[in-house]
C-alpha cells in the first residue's frame, strides 16, 4: 500500500464507499464554484469526480481523489486526480473506448470523463494501480 | 436519505430532495416496485429537479426502476432533470432509452393522466 501524503491546500478525500463518491463530487463543485467556474462547468467537473471515484470503488474498492486548484499564466482551472492501488488498466486504448467494460457494467466511464474535462491522462501498470488526472480551465 | 413516497389517486410520485448514494439509490428502486404493487398504481413519477448530478449509477438505476414497473404494467415517467445535468449527461454518453421523461411533476402527471384516460 503506497503512502497519500496530503499536499497543502490539496483537497483529498478517501474513496473507500458509495458515501464518498457523494462527498467527492460535492467537494469537487464547492471547490470549482469557489474557482468561479459556472454552474455548468460545476456540473460537468462534479459528473466527472463521480465516475472517476465510482471506478475505483467498483475496479480496485479504495484509493483517493485529489483536487486541486491550478494557477497557470494565462488561465485558472481546476485539477481532479484519482488514484487507486487497484488491479491496474490492462489495455488503456480499449479503456479509453465507448461501451467498453470489463465488469459487465456501463463501462469505466472513462471516454465520457475525457469529453467532459479538457485534459486527460491516465497511468496504469499490475502493479502500481492507476492513476487519472484530469483538468478543466476556466473558459 | 430516504426518499418520501407520495400517493396520488392512481400515481405514486417520489421525489428526491438531496444526493443519493448508490444504496439509496437501489433502496429508492426496491421501495418503488413494492409500492407499485401494494397502492396498484397505473403510473410512478420519479422528480430528480433536485438532484445535481446523474452519474452512470443513477441513470442506470432509473432506467432499471421503469423496466421493473413497466413489467408491472404501470409507467415511469422521471420529470425535473436539470438543463445542466442533461448536458453532463449527455456528454457522459448516458442514455435513459425507453424510460419517459417530462419537464417537470405537473408536465409528468399530465402524461400520466392522458394515459390513463386513453385506456392505453
Amino acid at each position: 500500500m503506497r503512502d497519500f501524503k496530503p499536499v497543502a491546500n490539496d483537497i483529498h478525500v478517501s474513496i473507500n464507499s458509495d458515501q464518498d463518491i457523494v462527498a467527492a463530487r460535492q467537494k469537487g463543485r464547492t471547490l470549482a464554484a469557489s474557482l468561479g467556474f459556472s454552474s455548468g462547468d460545476a456540473t460537468l467537473i462534479a459528473a466527472a469526480i463521480s465516475e472517476l471515484a465510482r471506478n475505483i470503488v467498483t475496479y480496485a474498492k479504495s484509493g483517493e481523489i485529489q483536487l486541486k486548484e491550478l494557477n497557470g499564466s494565462t488561465r485558472q482551472g481546476i485539477q481532479v486526480v484519482a488514484r487507486d492501488n487497484g488491479p491496474g488498466i490492462p489495455d488503456i486504448p480499449q479503456a479509453l473506448r465507448d461501451g467498453f467494460s470489463t465488469s459487465g457494467s456501463l463501462g469505466l466511464g472513462l471516454p465520457g470523463v475525457k469529453r467532459l474535462m479538457d485534459e486527460f491522462e491516465i497511468v496504469s501498470a499490475d502493479t502500481s494501480g492507476t492513476i487519472v488526472t484530469a483538468k478543466k480551465w476556466k473558459p | 436519505m430516504e426518499v418520501p413516497l407520495l400517493k396520488q389517486g392512481d400515481f405514486l410520485i417520489a421525489t428526491i430532495q438531496a444526493a443519493l448514494t448508490d444504496a439509496d439509490l437501489l433502496h429508492l428502486r426496491k421501495a418503488l416496485v413494492q409500492q407499485v404493487v401494494r397502492f396498484r398504481s397505473r403510473g410512478v413519477i420519479v422528480d430528480v429537479t433536485s438532484l445535481d448530478v446523474m452519474d452512470s449509477f443513477a441513470s442506470r438505476t432509473l432506467r432499471e426502476v421503469a423496466q421493473m414497473i413497466r413489467l408491472r404494467g404501470a409507467e415511469t415517467v422521471i420529470v425535473g432533470i436539470q438543463p445542466d445535468v442533461a448536458f453532463a449527461m449527455v456528454q457522459l454518453g448516458l442514455k435513459l432509452e425507453d424510460v419517459t421523461t417530462a419537464l417537470d411533476l405537473e408536465e409528468g402527471l399530465a402524461h400520466l393522466s392522458r394515459k390513463s384516460t386513453n385506456g392505453a
